[in-house]
């Protein structure tokens, strides 16, 4: 379960995220949809855990305060960032990285680490399930892939990592079509009763794919409309601007 | 203390006129000691010595080391690997043949040491140690030849193939009084062989010592020569080292340097390209820290035309760690054809560390292609938090970049056994200040609310 309350962002005195309120349960997968500039990676961020933002406001996921927690104590209890621009790592081997990251989230969840033979399975069953070149195997984290390998590399890490509030941060950027799709039916693969998931997507084509259960529309650094999957469909059809002008009249009636 | 009372003192204590060494030598060394005493230690004033003050080092005390020090073989299998094939060991600066290891014998190879040719009137010693024009480098390099007693000879016949490489350890023992340990070793590849060689310095104890060592290596037509250093020398080394080589037409030689060790290491490689079409990669990596210096002075000159050069060296600084990579490229007017590279890059862990970076290209010929490049950065902070969001906690996040960048170097290192070596000894090494990094951490963590 997840509680975001009221969270602000700033990133040298400039506010980037403006009192985002936000309830996702488990197994729910919620969007959050909006313009450029709305503040979507800068709460994918925040969720991570990057440096440099001065944050104020909640984040309780499963009882935790997700906010006093580094990086990686987040990836222990649970939490998975899929990054829109996936780090090349030269030098260090994509599966020796994998089986580290897992051995440190195992650790942090009090779990046995895993042996190699035990591993190389899972692994070979998650890279099938993101139909993944083996020659990635051997080589430095995301160093020289594709965009799309790179993508199929983050939802392969997070099959492997088992997360249970995974955030996809414009997972869909830089994919072509068929891309799109293998890298959808790997999280589709991940979606379970217990895993929530929240997307983050400027465009509604993703959605085609992975099926909200919600969508909000974040614009000027808080959710101004949350509604079904039928959501990010209308808002295909006219536009962030003309939402975010309705939604500012809703606004000042209420008022 | 005057350059020449340190002469003088040194030449007194290292040159007992009882010696019985052959008369070329006594007037070999007769002249690199006036030499020293007239021209003195470098200074910083000197291009390729200004960024080490020698003042302590040369004030040091030191005593010319005598041989017959022991080591037990057991610390010396701790030290270094067992590659399989001929191992040399000196003991501060003389054969110790109990720990050595000979080998089956090989056609066509010869492996002597210096000390015990000095003595069977050997015609080849003489050029060795004095090429007839009393003319030194600097007061380190007359030094050498006023005070070695002894070193590896190598030679490899023409065509001869040496399969298993040969190893030549550099050990230094604990002695109150500071210890000089001068060797001159000399390799000659005849045209047409093959060989590896391994150096490897290393020491126990805690008191300093100081070893000033030469490796003279002559790679002939078309051999082929791979040369590693290895310096893990005791903490309180001062370590100056030179590898000199020349290349004959059609050669190849390459060496990998890994200086991790001792207090002051300067690691000099100069290589002389004299036939057409000879190539030579130089790699090194340094890792200075704590109040460590990591000099690695590197000259390729270009003589012959259509050779190809290649330097690339790399290093990581920490805490107060001080590394220079002092580059240079010589081509001569007749060197035309040359293609000629230099590239350094640099990790800087600790705002304390420092770096000096400085290529230097002479180029006297228009027909060359001459690129240099050299970074100077710190740890991707976006790659560590990358790894921190996979659960890789921050210490461990820098130790894998860190060791990533390090990695580089040791991957090109080609016999398996070897580069396991170094590989242990480079992670272990590098994990010694990461681990201290997470004691602070975790210090931190404890007073925080």
């Amino acid at each position: 379960m997840l509680y975001i309350n009221n969270l602000t962002a700033s990133i040298g005195g400039r506010k980037i995220l403006d009192g985002l309120d936000l309830t996702i349960n488990p197994g729910e997968v919620h969007a959050i949809m909006g313009p450029n500039g709305a503040g979507k990676s800068t709460l994918a961020n925040v969720l991570g855990g990057r440096d440099g933002y001065e944050v104020t406001g909640s984040i309780t996921y499963n009882g935790l305060d997700l906010l006093s927690l580094k990086p990686e104590e987040r990836a222990g209890a649970g939490l998975f960032l899929a990054f829109q621009y996936p780090v090349e790592i030269p030098g260090v081997g994509n599966l020796y990285f994998l089986r580290t990251a897992m051995n440190s989230v195992r650790r942090l969840r009090g779990l046995d680490e895993i042996g190699v033979s035990d591993f190389l399975a899972m692994a070979e069953a998650a890279m099938e399930s993101v139909e993944m070149d083996r020659s990635l195997k051997n080589r430095s984290v995301n160093d020289g892939f594709s965009g799309g390998e790179k993508k199929r590399n983050e939802i392969l890490q997070m099959a492997m990592l088992e997360p249970t509030l995974a955030v996809l941060d414009e997972t869909d950027s830089g994919l072509d079509i068929d891309a799109l799709r293998i890298v959808a039916n790997g999280v589709n693969a991940l979606r379970s009763t217990t895993r929530s998931m929240l997307v983050i997507t400027h465009y509604q084509r993703l959605l085609g794919y992975i099926v909200p259960d919600r969508v909000h529309v974040l614009a000027g650094g808080r959710i101004i409309r949350s509604g079904g999957k039928e959501l990010a469909v209308e808002l295909e059809a006219s536009g962030y601007t003309e939402t975010v002008a309705r939604a500012a009249a809703v606004a000042g009636t209420a008022r | 203390m005057s350059s020449t009372a340190i002469a003088t003192r040194l030449r007194d204590l290292g040159q007992p006129a009882d010696r019985g060494e052959p008369e070329w030598l006594v007037r070999s060394r007769a002249s690199a000691f006036s030499w020293l005493a007239e021209h003195g230690f470098p200074t910083q004033k000197n291009e390729a010595w200004r960024y080490l003050r020698l003042g302590p080092i040369i004030d040091g005390e030191f005593r010319p080391s005598r041989p017959g020090n022991d080591l037990s073989a057991q610390i010396v299998n701790q030290l270094v690997p067992d590659l399989g094939g001929p191992r040399l060991v000196f003991v501060d600066g003389h054969l110790h043949t109990g720990l050595c290891t000979f080998g089956e014998d090989v056609q066509g190879l010869t492996i002597a040491s210096i000390a015990s040719l000095l003595t069977t009137r050997s015609n080849v010693l003489p050029a060795f140690f004095d090429d007839g024009d009393h003319e030194y480098r600097d007061g380190f390099a007359a030094l050498n030849v006023g005070l070695a007693g002894d070193g590896a000879f190598i030679a490899i016949a023409a065509g001869v193939i040496v399969e298993q490489p040969i190893q030549i350890v550099y050990c230094s023992t604990d002695d109150l009084q500071p210890v000089l340990s001068t060797t001159r070793s000399c390799v000659v590849a005849e045209p047409g062989s093959r060989v590896v060689l391994v150096e490897t310095h290393v020491g126990v104890g805690v008191n300093p010592s100081f070893a000033n060592n030469v490796t003279r290596i002559d790679v002939g037509q078309n051999a082929q020569v791979e040369h590693h250093m290895i310096q893990n020398a005791a903490p309180q080394a001062v370590q100056f080292g030179v590898l000199d080589v020349t290349q004959g037409a059609n050669s190849h030689f390459s060496s990998n340097a890994f200086s991790l060790g001792a207090s002051v290491a300067r690691h000099e490689v100069r290589v002389r390209l004299d036939g057409e079409a000879a190539d030579v990669t130089l790699a090194g990596l340094y890792l200075p820290s704590g109040s460590q210096h990591h000099d690695n002075p590197v000259t390729v000159e270009h003589v012959a035309p259509g050779c190809t050069s290649r330097q690339i060296y790399n290093g990581v600084l920490d805490e107060q760690g001080h590394g220079v990579f002092n580059g240079r490229i010589i081509v001569q007017p007749s060197a035309n054809g040359t293609d000629a590279t230099q590239s350094n890059r640099n990790l800087v862990l600790s705002d304390r560390a420092e770096i000096d970076t400085r290529p230097r290209l002479e180029i006297l010929t228009d027909d060359v292609t001459c690129a240099h490049g050299v970074t100077v950065g710190r740890l991707d902070e976006d790659a560590i938090f990358y790894l921190r969001t996979r659960g890789i906690a921050e210490p461990m996040a820098r130790s894998m970049l860190t060791m990533a960048f390090a990695n580089e170097m040791v991957q090109r290192v080609e016999n398996v056994s070897l580069r396991s070596w170094v590989e242990h000894v480079v992670s272990q090494r590098l994990d010694s200040s990461t681990r201290l990094a997470a004691g602070v951490d975790a210090d931190t963590a404890e007073v925080a609310p």
